[in-house]
């Protein structure tokens, strides 16, 4: 059983609402679920669509070919057609009498159905949802309980009229549909599963990691991440700040951060681009941050509402003068809860800026899970605090020490004072100019630790053929769930692997997993990238020597789907 | 009360002659006089000749970025609201560089002091038009005179409703030091624009330039009355007033209420990762 609903229509017309609801009570209902959203850069009106796709079992990516249209207005039929399966079905809202009538068509009158069974035509999205669940023969219960949950504040009588209208959805596809029998299902194997996405698995890592403050300037695909902080600001106690531009926001956040606390900031690459004289700031004061950064297709605004891999060079390098950092590239939205949980870590104990570097495409869609193992996280002080700090005789803030750690207090806890400074200081924090002190802070603050950190970066995942697979699909973050997919497919014909990196700066090295054996031994190694200039591959060049036998690129602002990755994976072998 | 010796810091490497030394000295006179112990204090600075100014002073110190300065303030006030906070900084840094942070700064209503030294230039740089250098004033990067017209942070804050807006002069410290405690004991924001003579770069606005112009607000001058106060932040020429301009404090300071803050300040509470476990709850 793999099914896929795409649900299209203009932006304001709800198809949010009705894919929303389909994800949770798929996954409720215990199936697995992946959902994808594309959506253009306006409010109202223009083209979107929300795609969920179901199965029994765990799956990671969207699929090019569709089961179920729902078309809420009438462009979606002719834009969406060609994807339809040759069993799938188009619901559409009649427009006139004259349209086709097959069995790849069903006229719903969603909004009539909405007014006449549930007494408002805002049930319309509702009516939707019964539909869909009409179609594959579900039982409304799990439906109903959402329903009820989701209108917990709404009247009894709201309550009962989307419950009825979803009803009369259903219904009325098992009365109207000419061929019910065509979408088997099969029992999932549990009945609850956890449906989460990047944006939402980055901003829980966060609260769970400790994070105290928040500030940031709205920019899409980041912007998630302040809404779900925000939402928990009260219950965690954390503080989120709107700032007045994103130079502010990350200066905001070293302040907070050298007050004592957890701070964390988030952006995509045009806000980031003002925040890396503050990123170097980060640097040489060496207090903690951690950064997301959300791509999304550049140059300048380039398409602000899609997805892109474009940010990785900048990442990396963004921020003037030279000093450790860690760039994370979870490719799931689990390794996105981890990478969070890591990344507060690092930056805490190294006194760096770690990054989590994502994109609109993993933080939208949404992904199933039984649960996520807590006792996988991890919580330490690193500060300098109570009696250790007040009972030291003299504190330094860049204290010299082997491995380049300097003990961080909070300022005020004691009568220490704690001075940082963005010049270039001695260990009390204050400016220097002389040669021998400057040699002695950098061997300090990024050679020893630099060393220390190699070792905190977890090698890349290798799946599919694991002995001695001839060809090597080579990737990093967000491609994970398709190219996972893609190996299962053609794992059936070649002897193939995923090498896929989700802890990208330090490179990691190669004494836990000799990766770069693999790639030497492979026959073909094929760098995927949702960039036009492979900067993946160029990195792994830079860091390696290697140089992947050939590329593919998508820079169209597009996730990478499954059937044409396939296709053009097979036409490189 | 403390001692002023309790704030010495490092030597300061300004020029000889420089105004900040008079300002440096009635700083620690102030904090003296206030018995601010230094570890209770942060004093936050940005880049420039007056930035430097948190290592010559013996206190917890940020020394930031240029421009910067107000950003990292605020954050610190955010998740510590119990420490005496203090911005020094230069009119190109505050109102340069930073200025969109000083107009948010007032908005948000930090609870904080912030000391612009204002010597109509960029010394650090060596001598170019700042924000508040006289229209036409030529320099090596102004070969024709500055062209835009001059910058007036009194009208601008009290235009911005900030609950205390002052102006002082670095040749009068008895004063400057009155204002200086006016500012730190305010609740909210405050502005202390302070007249601080470059004797290196700036050859117009002197230190006896100031001294024939400046004059204190009379006493009767009613600091509650915004458009009284607006009118008066115009006057400009060969008599300058300084003063407490305005002053009220009607308005809420960001800190207040802040739900996150009612156990009182962040980096003194312990976390535990187990009271946060119900967070993922609301994925099933
Ligand atoms: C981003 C950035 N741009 C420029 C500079 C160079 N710079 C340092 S201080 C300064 C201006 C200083 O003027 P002001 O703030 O008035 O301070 P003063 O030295 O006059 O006290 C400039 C332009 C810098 N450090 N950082
Ligand atoms: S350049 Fe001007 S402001 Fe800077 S130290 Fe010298 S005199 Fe003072
Ligand atoms: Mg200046």
């Amino acid at each position: 059983m793999d099914y896929s609903i795409r649900i299209a229509g203009e932006a304001g017309q709800g198809l949010q609402t009705i894919g929303a609801a389909l994800g949770k009570i798929f996954s409720r209902l215990g199936y697995h679920v992946f959902t994808h959203q594309d959506y253009m850069s306006r409010v109202r009106g223009g083209h979107n669509y929300y795609q969920i796709r179901l199965s029994e079992k765990a799956i990671s990516a969207s699929r090019d070919v569709i089961h179920i249209l729902v078309a809420l207005n009438i462009e979606s039929i002719d834009m969406h057609r060609l994807s339809l399966h040759s069993d799938g079905i188009i619901l559409y809202e009649p427009q006139n009498d004259e349209e086709e009538e097959d069995e790849q068509f069903l006229a719903t009158a969603f909004t009539q159905i909405a007014k006449d069974a549930g007494g408002n035509k805002i049930m319309a999205n509702v009516v939707a949802v019964g539909a869909i669940l009409g179609l594959f023969g579900f039982d409304l219960q799990v439906a109903e309980e959402i329903i009820k949950e989701s209108l917990a504040k709404k009247s009894g009588e709201i309550i009962e009229g989307n419950l009825k209208a979803m009803q009369a959805g259903s219904d009325y596809v098992r009365k109207n549909c000419r061929k019910l029998d065509r979408f088997q299902t099969v029992e999932a194997e549990q009945d609850n599963l956890m449906l989460i996405n990047g944006v939402q698995a980055i901003g829980a890592g966060a609260v769970m990691s400790g994070v105290r403050f928040y500030a940031a300037y709205p920019m899409t695909p980041s912007t998630g991440i302040m809404v779900y902080l925000a939402g928990k600001a009260v219950d965690f106690g954390i503080i989120v700040e709107q700032a007045e531009d994103e130079i502010s926001a990350i200066n905001m956040a070293l302040g907070a951060s050298y007050a004592g606390i957890r701070a964390m900031t988030g952006t995509s690459g045009g806000g980031f681009a003002l925040m890396t004289e503050g990123v170097s700031l980060a640097g040489i004061t060496e207090t903690p941050i951690v950064i997301a950064e959300m791509q999304r297709p550049g140059p300048a605004t380039g398409l602000p509402t899609r997805t892109e891999q474009s940010d990785l060079d900048f990442v990396i390098h963004g921020g003037h003068g030279e000093f450790p950092r860690v760039v994370l590239t979870p490719g799931t939205p689990e390794q996105a809860f981890y990478a969070a949980n890591k990344a507060f870590d690092l930056a805490e104990k190294y006194q760096i800026p770690v990054f989590i570097q994502a994109d609109q495409y993993l933080g939208d869609t949404e992904w199933t899970y039984r649960d996520f193992d807590l006792s996988d996280l991890s919580y330490k002080d690193y500060r300098l605090r109570h009696k250790d700090l007040a009972e030291l005789k003299d504190y330094k803030r860049y204290a010299v020490s082997s491995d380049g750690i300097s003990p961080m207090a909070v300022p005020g806890e004691s009568r220490h004072l704690v001075v940082v400074d963005s010049d270039e200081h001695d260990e009390d924090g204050h400016i220097i100019e002389d040669a021998e002190t400057r040699i002695r802070m950098f061997d300090k603050r990024l050679h020893a630790k630099m060393e220390r950190l190699r070792k905190e970066i977890s090698p890349p995942v290798l799946y599919g053929e694991r002995t001695a697979p001839e060809i090597i699909l080579v990737c990093f973050g967000s491609t994970y769930g398709v190219i996972r997919e893609a190996v299962d497919i053609l794992g059936k014909d070649y002897s193939l692997a995923m090498l896929h990196f989700s802890e990208v700066y330090p490179f990691p090295a190669l004494n836990e997993f000799d990766y770069a054996d693999y790639l030497r031994k492979a026959r073909s190694t094929v760098c995927i990238e949702n960039n036009a200039t492979g900067q993946f591959n160029r990195l792994l060049r830079a860091e390696m020597g290697i140089a992947c036998s050939s590329r593919i690129n998508r820079y169209d602002g597009r996730p990478f789907t499954l059937e044409s990755l396939v296709e053009e994976i097979r036409q490189r072998l | 009360m403390a001692d002023e010796k309790d704030y010495t810091g490092q030597t300061p490497a300004w020029c000889p002659g420089c105004g900040n030394f008079s300002l440096l000295a009635t700083l620690k006179k102030t904090l003296a006089a206030m018995d601010i112990p230094p570890h209770e204090l942060i004093v936050v600075s940005g880049i420039g000749q007056a930035a430097k100014l948190p290592h010559y002073l013996r206190c917890n110190a940020f020394n930031g970025l240029h421009g910067r300065a107000l950003p990292v303030a605020t954050g610190i006030s955010m998740v510590n609201p119990d420490m005496k906070l203090l911005v020094t900084t230069g009119d190109g840094d505050c109102y340069g560089e930073g200025g969109n942070h000083f107009l948010h700064a007032m908005r948000r209503n930090v609870n904080m002091a912030l000391f612009v030294h204002n010597n109509q230039i960029y010394g650090l740089t060596k001598g170019q038009a700042s924000p508040t250098s006289r229209q036409g004033m030529k320099s090596k990067t102004q070969p024709f005179g500055s062209l835009s017209s001059q910058f007036n942070p009194l009208s601008m804050a009290i235009s911005q409703d900030c609950g205390f807006v002052a102006r002082g002069f670095i040749g009068d410290r008895e004063h400057l030091q009155h204002l200086m405690t006016e500012a730190i004991n305010h609740r909210g924001f405050s502005l202390v624009d302070i007249f601080q003579p470059c004797v290196s770069f700036n050859k117009v606005n002197t230190f006896k330039w100031y001294k024939e112009r400046v004059y204190h607000l009379e006493e009767e001058h009613d600091a509650g009355d915004r458009m009284k106060a607006f009118q008066r932040s115009l006057e400009w020429g060969e008599k300058i007033p300084v003063g407490i301009f305005y002053r009220h404090d009607n308005n809420r300071v960001l800190t207040d209420d802040l739900p996150p803050l009612k156990n009182g300040p962040l980096p003194l509470q312990d976390f535990d990762p187990q009271e946060t476990t119900q967070i993922l709850e609301e994925f099933y």
